[in-house]
């Protein structure tokens, strides 16, 4: 590595940086992508120059069939399937760090306790990183089921597999040389295999948390080659991508209101089978038609949206979009209140909005919004359940309690358009439904909607 | 103990700092691009890839090597891709004239 390479490393580093600075804005994001890419060309052609004594034809095809993948696969996901494209591309991150380690073990006698760790622990983490992405691609991607996969002793193979690797790590770092193929062979296995079971009893509802800590370790594997090759811009840039992946698994663990053990071992499913039945309060629910709830809304003055995901699962951001503008069309201001884990990944649910053309000014994040609910007319609650559940405020019972939730009961008036009064993901009654304040409109999110705009039309 | 390993801890302690500076400005409507620019950034894993293609040139080794050059270009081409094409959609609601 000559000095001109290191130079062009250190212009690479710095660009991510940069361009990861100016994602603090949606208007300067796009050049702060465009940055961290003209980054990664310097870096990439500042390593051709030094190291350009490989086979040309197999890299060559290589960099070819993997640029053409990436981009036509960029290209054409949909954006509501983001998440399992954004799973895939980091699992094949993963999945890369593993390799140039194990290349690494294999080629060049350990010298050092330092590399052989760092070599082991690429391949533990990036191998991880490669199997549990791809089961959660399959799991987002419908391949197979979406519902957490539990098996008796589950916890405890888990446990045992761990330390089995650990074990193993220390004899094959011991041993300090490529020869213990079949024990090395063993340790990839175990490694995949530890991906796969990690993921398995976590369910769709909890994946933002698992793709933020899958980009996490993907990002210290990326790290740690960056040890093992004396590298620094691996390590830099690994070290970014570390740190932002484990702030947004504390984000997402935060707003579900449960630490990030829990999610990984407890498989939400049956915690709640028999809770949350606590206050079943007999409450009246009171069904309303479309004309009544667009009247409400043409005649209000303060109106807050409250977006989940069953609104991109009836894909019907453009109807709603379509009735913001003719609300503020009629001088009615509309907002959008977020929670943080409204989607299948932090962040998902404004990319959606965005999508269907929703200016990103009047999409508020949960925190700001909350201040503003008692000031509101009417609150429209369009396939969001869970994060709406006063119980997570004042019931100590329910499961929910402690979780930070949109305040949407303190409005005058709330509308919630829902399929049909079943509970919601984590089959927790809502006390919501049953307030006085509040109206049910019945339905699938994308007729209601409809027959919403062809109501405002007529009030 | 290779005479750089404590230069490269600094490195490594101090990038995690910055990073976690960096991140935490990031507001949650960009959660999502962030997620992926930075999922693209790690993709510097190519050159680690290169690094090692040049080295090998027979065996095991060298199918390693190419796979996790095809796995780094993947991840580097369809991240930066994809990220670019989630931020073309949020747009500025003042170019199209409406406010609230």
């Amino acid at each position: 590595m000559n000095d001109f390479t290191q130079l062009a490393y250190l212009v690479t580093a710095v660009l991510f940086m940069l361009g990861v600075m100016r994602l603090r804005s949606p208007a300067s994001a796009r050049s702060g992508n465009l940055l961290a890419a003209i980054g990664m060309g310097i870096g990439l052609i500042a390593t051709l120059v030094v190291y350009y004594q490989f086979s040309v034809v197999l890299v060559v095809l290589a960099v070819l069939a993997g640029s053409v993948g990436g981009t036509v696969a960029a290209k054409r996901v949909r954006m509501t399937a983001m998440p399992q494209m954004v799973a895939l591309f980091n699992g094949m991150g993963g999945g890369a760090a593993a390799l140039v380690s194990l290349g690494e073990w294999i080629i060049s006698p350990r010298v050092t306790v330092v590399s052989a760790i760092a070599a082991l622990f690429t391949v533990l983490i990036g191998s991880i990183s490669f199997s549990g992405s791809l089961l959660a691609f399959a799991k987002l991607q419908e391949l197979i089921t979406g519902r957490p996969i539990v098996f008796p002793a589950q916890k405890p193979i888990n446990g045992v597999l761990v330390a089995i690797a650990v074990v193993m790590a220390f004899v094959l770092a011991a041993s300090g040389q490529g020869g213990q193929s079949l024990l090395v062979g063993l340790y990839v296995i175990l490694a995949l295999g530890l991906g796969v079971l990690v993921v398995l009893p976590i369910g769709g509802a909890d994946m933002p948390v698992v793709i933020s800590l899958l980009n996490a370790f993907t990002g210290l594997a990326a790290a740690a080659t960056g040890f093992l090759l004396a590298n620094n811009v691996l390590i830099i840039a690994g070290a970014l991508v570390g740190a932002s992946g484990t702030i947004l698994t504390q984000l997402m663990s935060r707003a579900m209101n449960r630490p990030i053990g829990n999610i990984l071992f407890g498989s939400f499913g049956r915690v709640t089978g028999g809770a949350g039945t606590g206050a079943t309060d007999d409450g009246v629910v009171q069904s309303a038609t479309v004309e009544d709830v667009a009247m409400l809304l043409a005649y209000a003055r303060r109106v807050i949206i409250v977006p989940g995901y069953g609104l991109a699962v009836a894909r019907a951001q453009q109807e709603v979009r379509q009735v913001v503008d003719k609300l503020t069309a009629r001088g009615v201001d509309v907002r959008f209140g977020i929670h943080p884990v409204a989607g299948r990944m932090p962040g998902h649910m404004n990319v959606l909005l965005a999508e269907a053309n929703v200016p990103y000014e009047k999409l508020y994040e949960m925190d700001t919004i909350n201040p503003e609910f008692p000031q509101t007319d009417v609150v429209l609650v369009i396939g969001a359940n869970d994060v709406t559940n006063p119980a997570a405020r004042n019931e100590p019972s329910s499961p929910l309690y402690g979780m930070p939730i949109l305040n949407v009961d303190q409005a005058s008036r709330i509308i919630v358009l829902k399929r049909s009064m079943n509970p919601g993901f984590a089959g927790i009654d809502n006390p919501l439904y049953t307030n006085p304040k509040t109206s049910m409109l019945f339905g699938d999110a994308k007729s209601s909607v409809n027959g919403l705009l062809r109501a405002l039309d007529e009030v | 103990m290779h005479p750089s390993l404590f230069v490269e801890l600094y490195i490594f302690v101090l990038a995690v700092f910055v990073g976690f500076q960096l991140i935490s400005k990031v507001p949650s409507v960009l959660h999502t691009p962030l997620m992926s620019a930075t999922n693209a950034i790690h993709g510097i894993i190519l050159v680690g890839a290169i690094t090692l293609a040049a080295r090998v040139h027979h065996g095991l080794a060298l199918v390693i090597s190419i796979g996790a050059v095809f796995l780094a270009t993947l991840n580097v081409v369809g991240g930066f891709v994809v990220t670019d094409r989630i931020l073309e959609m949020f747009r500025s609601p003042g170019r199209r004239g409406e406010d609230a």
